[in-house]
This record gives C-alpha cells, structure tokens and sequence, in this order.
C-alpha cells in the first residue's frame, strides 16, 4: 500500500494536539492528525469549562468540536478511532503504520497523546465496570441512593468526589494505600467532618467481587497484611492519570519513570523531528491552556525545523 | 428532549419500537452529556459511514420514556451510564453498561450485526 507523506503527523486530537495542528496548518504545512479515540482527549469529558480565556463558559464537548472544526478549516487530515501498529521516528523521515493497513511518512512528528485515568488492575475490575465499579460520580452517583460503596484514592478528587457521594450513598468508605491523604487540607478535613465517611488508610482493594453485579470487596491492610470483605454495591476510582505512552515504551523516545516524555526547552525529545506537548509530556501543571500552549510551542518549533530541513535540502540540489 | 449530539435520537418507546421494527440491526446508546457517554456518541457518529446497515441512536436517560430501555431485562444489572443497546430484528441481542472504547463496540458490531 502506498505510503502518505506529510510534513507534520501529529499523534492525539486533545487540546494540544489540535492546537498544533492549527498552527501547522495556517502556516501550509501538510498536517495529518491522528487519534485512538474521538477529537478532543480528555477537554471532551468536562462538562463545564469556566477558566479558558475569553469564554465564560463551554461545555468540553462543544469546544473539542470548535477545535476539530478550526483545524480541518485549516486543512489537517485527520484520522480518528485508529490505532499505530509500527513506528519508525528514528530515521530522518518518520514513518507509523496503522492496524488498517495504511501507512504514512513524515519530516517531523509531535506526540500530543495526552492521559487517561488510572485503574487499579485489580482482578474483577474490568467485569464489573458499569456493574458497580465507576470513575465518573457526577455520571454514576445516583445509581447508588441510599446504598454502600467505597471511593479509592487519597487527593483532591477522590476527597471531593467522597464527599460529593455522600448525597446518595449511606455509607462511603474511603480507601487509600498511604498513611495520609495528597489533597488539600480543606478537602480532607471535610471528608473526616462527614460522618457517612469512614476512612481506611493504609489499604488497598485485592479483589472485586460478586456475579451479576459487585457485591463486595477484599481488602488488605498494608501494615498488617490481613485481608477482609466488605459487603457494598459500588466503588468510585480516582487514583489520578498516567500518560498514553504505551506505544512509545523499550523505544527511542526518553520517557521518565512515570513514563512520561521528556523534552527539551523546544517541546523537542531526545529524538530531532520527533516534539511533544500536551499531557503526556512530563510536567507539573496540566490544564487544558498548557496543552494549548505546548502544542503552539511544538507546531513553531516543528515548523522551524521543517524550514531548515527543507533550507538544507535546497542547499545540496 | 432530545441530546444535543449530531447522531439521529430516539424520542419516545414508541418511536423506538418503530425504529427495531424498521430496521435488522439498530445501536442505541442511552446517557447523558456526561463524560463516560460522550465518547461512545463520538465513537458511534464515525462509525455511521462504516456501518451503513446499522441504525445509530441516542436517546436521553432521563428522558421518562427512556423506561424502555433502562427496565430491560439486559440492563437489570447495570450501574453506570450509559446503557446501550444493540438491537438485530426487534430483539436484544447485546447491551453495555458505561464507557466503551471503539474496539469493544466495533467487536460487537461485527459478532451480531457482520460487517
């Protein structure tokens, strides 16, 4: 099959990787976007978003699609719901395959993969997703009124979504696998002032249990190491987000032990051509305005690169 | 009421008995505009070109006439949004609670409706 070459192919449609896009594709860079899932990554899950400058106020949904709209106005391909099965970025020209047989080459590449939520990968937890295991309480919470369950995790979210369950549930039990909690003091202390909340530190779940729907729970305390049952209907995970980087891992790229990508002032890995942006790269803050801005910063700095390459090209003819 | 996606809706139980007595094989997906269901629309609205002999669907949760589908039998068991539900000749023949990436829909698609 023919291989597609493009100027830029860039790797995740969240809010960096389209952002990219637009600037690659404004300044007439042939631009391909690629995407496991839908354009948007992770902004598309926010119901509300109230701190991008200059709207007050948009749902995640809606400004993913102004996003995916600019960029294709722009002239970006893009490519959803597909999946790489090969990558080649090493070479000077960057070449991927996708697992419907299509392939693409590329002078330069930006990772914009972005995060998604951490699971527990703990047995029983991918049989009882939407039979009583959930990661979402504004989605879920109301399926569970008047009826036990357990939050999992130790910061801000997990403390405030305990609390926020506390309107349906009669009992939230609170595990976590430290001696203490991440979050912000004014989180915790209204987790511990609620009384439908117990709290069980130093824990973490072993099994899930049940048949049709989940029924309880094993747990096991980390100081002691004596594992116990408790009976309850559900369970709300937020034990944070890890970097879609799974393609890239034993690879050329650099990733830090949190298998994040590391870069340099210019969004640029250790590999030349190959930038990164977004919430996959590894950093402190991630907002959906510091994805935007890391991907302006790598489609510039992409851009430059493209110039210079094209420069050396016209040099040597 | 309707949801606010570019995807076709099913308004009321009747207008959904129509749909499965009209079509071989119909995909509805029941939610909200909420973060677990969203990307199944996404996922279901660039399938439409790919799967041409299904019918794709939404339909709102809350909605009262959305009884038709959370009283199903197959979803007696499910405790996250959304519920959805595959459809070949009037009869369920598969149904999912929550998220679900686009290979574990397209499995489905494939195994009860062929491609």
């Amino acid at each position: 099959m023919e291989t597609v070459h493009y100027d830029s192919i860039i790797i995740g449609a969240g809010p960096a990787g389209l952002t990219a896009g637009v600037y690659l594709a404004r300044a007439k860079a042939k631009t391909l976007i690629l995407d496991s899932g839908v354009a948007g990554g992770q902004m598309i899950l926010t119901h509300e978003i109230a701190n991008y400058p200059g709207i007050e106020s948009i749902s995640g949904y809606a400004l993913s699609n102004n996003m995916r709209n600019q960029a294709k106005k722009f002239g970006c391909d893009m490519l959803s719901g597909v999946s790489i099965t090969q990558i080649d970025f090493e070479s000077e020209i960057k070449s991927l395959s996708l697992s419907n047989g299509k392939s693409f080459s590329a002078d330069t590449i930006i990772l914009a993969t972005g995060g998604r939520s951490r699971t527990l990968g703990v047995p029983g937890e991918a049989n009882f997703k939407g039979r009583g295991i959930s990661y979402c309480a504004t989605c879920d919470g109301d399926f569970f009124q008047d009826k036990e369950i357990a939050v999992v995790g130790g910061g801000n979210t997990a403390l405030e979504e305990a609390v926020s369950l506390t309107k349906y549930a009669s009992k939230v039990t609170l595990i976590h696998q430290f001696d203490h909690f991440q979050g912000f003091k004014h989180a915790e202390d209204e987790a511990r002032s609620n009384e439908k909340i117990h709290i069980n530190l130093n824990s973490r779940i072993v099994s899930f249990n049940g048949e049709d729907k989940l029924t309880s729970i094993t747990v096991e305390n980390l100081l002691t190491h004596e594992q116990y049952d408790i009976g309850l209907d559900g369970v709300f995970i937020f034990i944070g987000y890890e970097a879609n980087t799974d393609f890239l891992q034993g690879r050329c790229i650099h990733l830090n032990e949190r298998q994040e990508i590391v870069t340099d002032n210019k969004l640029q890995t250790n590999v030349p051509g190959v930038f990164a942006a977004g919430d996959a790269l590894a950093k402190r803050f991630r907002q959906i305005t510091t994805a935007v801005s890391d991907g302006t910063i790598a489609a510039l700095n992409a851009m430059e690169y493209i110039n210079q390459k094209k420069q050396k090209e016209a040099a040597h003819q | 009421m309707v949801l606010p996606t570019p995807l076709k809706h099913v308004e009321t139980a009747d207008h959904l008995n129509k749909i499965i007595s009209e079509n071989e094989n119909v995909m509805v997906c029941c939610g909200r505009m909420g973060p677990m269901c969203i990307p199944v629309y996404g996922i279901m609205e660039e399938l439409q070109e790919e799967y041409k002999h299904v019918d794709f669907r939404d339909m709102l949760f809350d909605s009262p006439e959305a009884h038709i589908i959370r009283n199903l039998p197959e979803c007696s068991s499910f405790m996250g949004l959304p519920f959805t539900v595959y459809y070949k000749n009037g009869k369920v023949v598969a149904a999912t609670s929550s998220i679900q990436n686009r290979d574990q829909i397209t499995s489905i698609l494939d195994k009860e409706f062929g491609k």
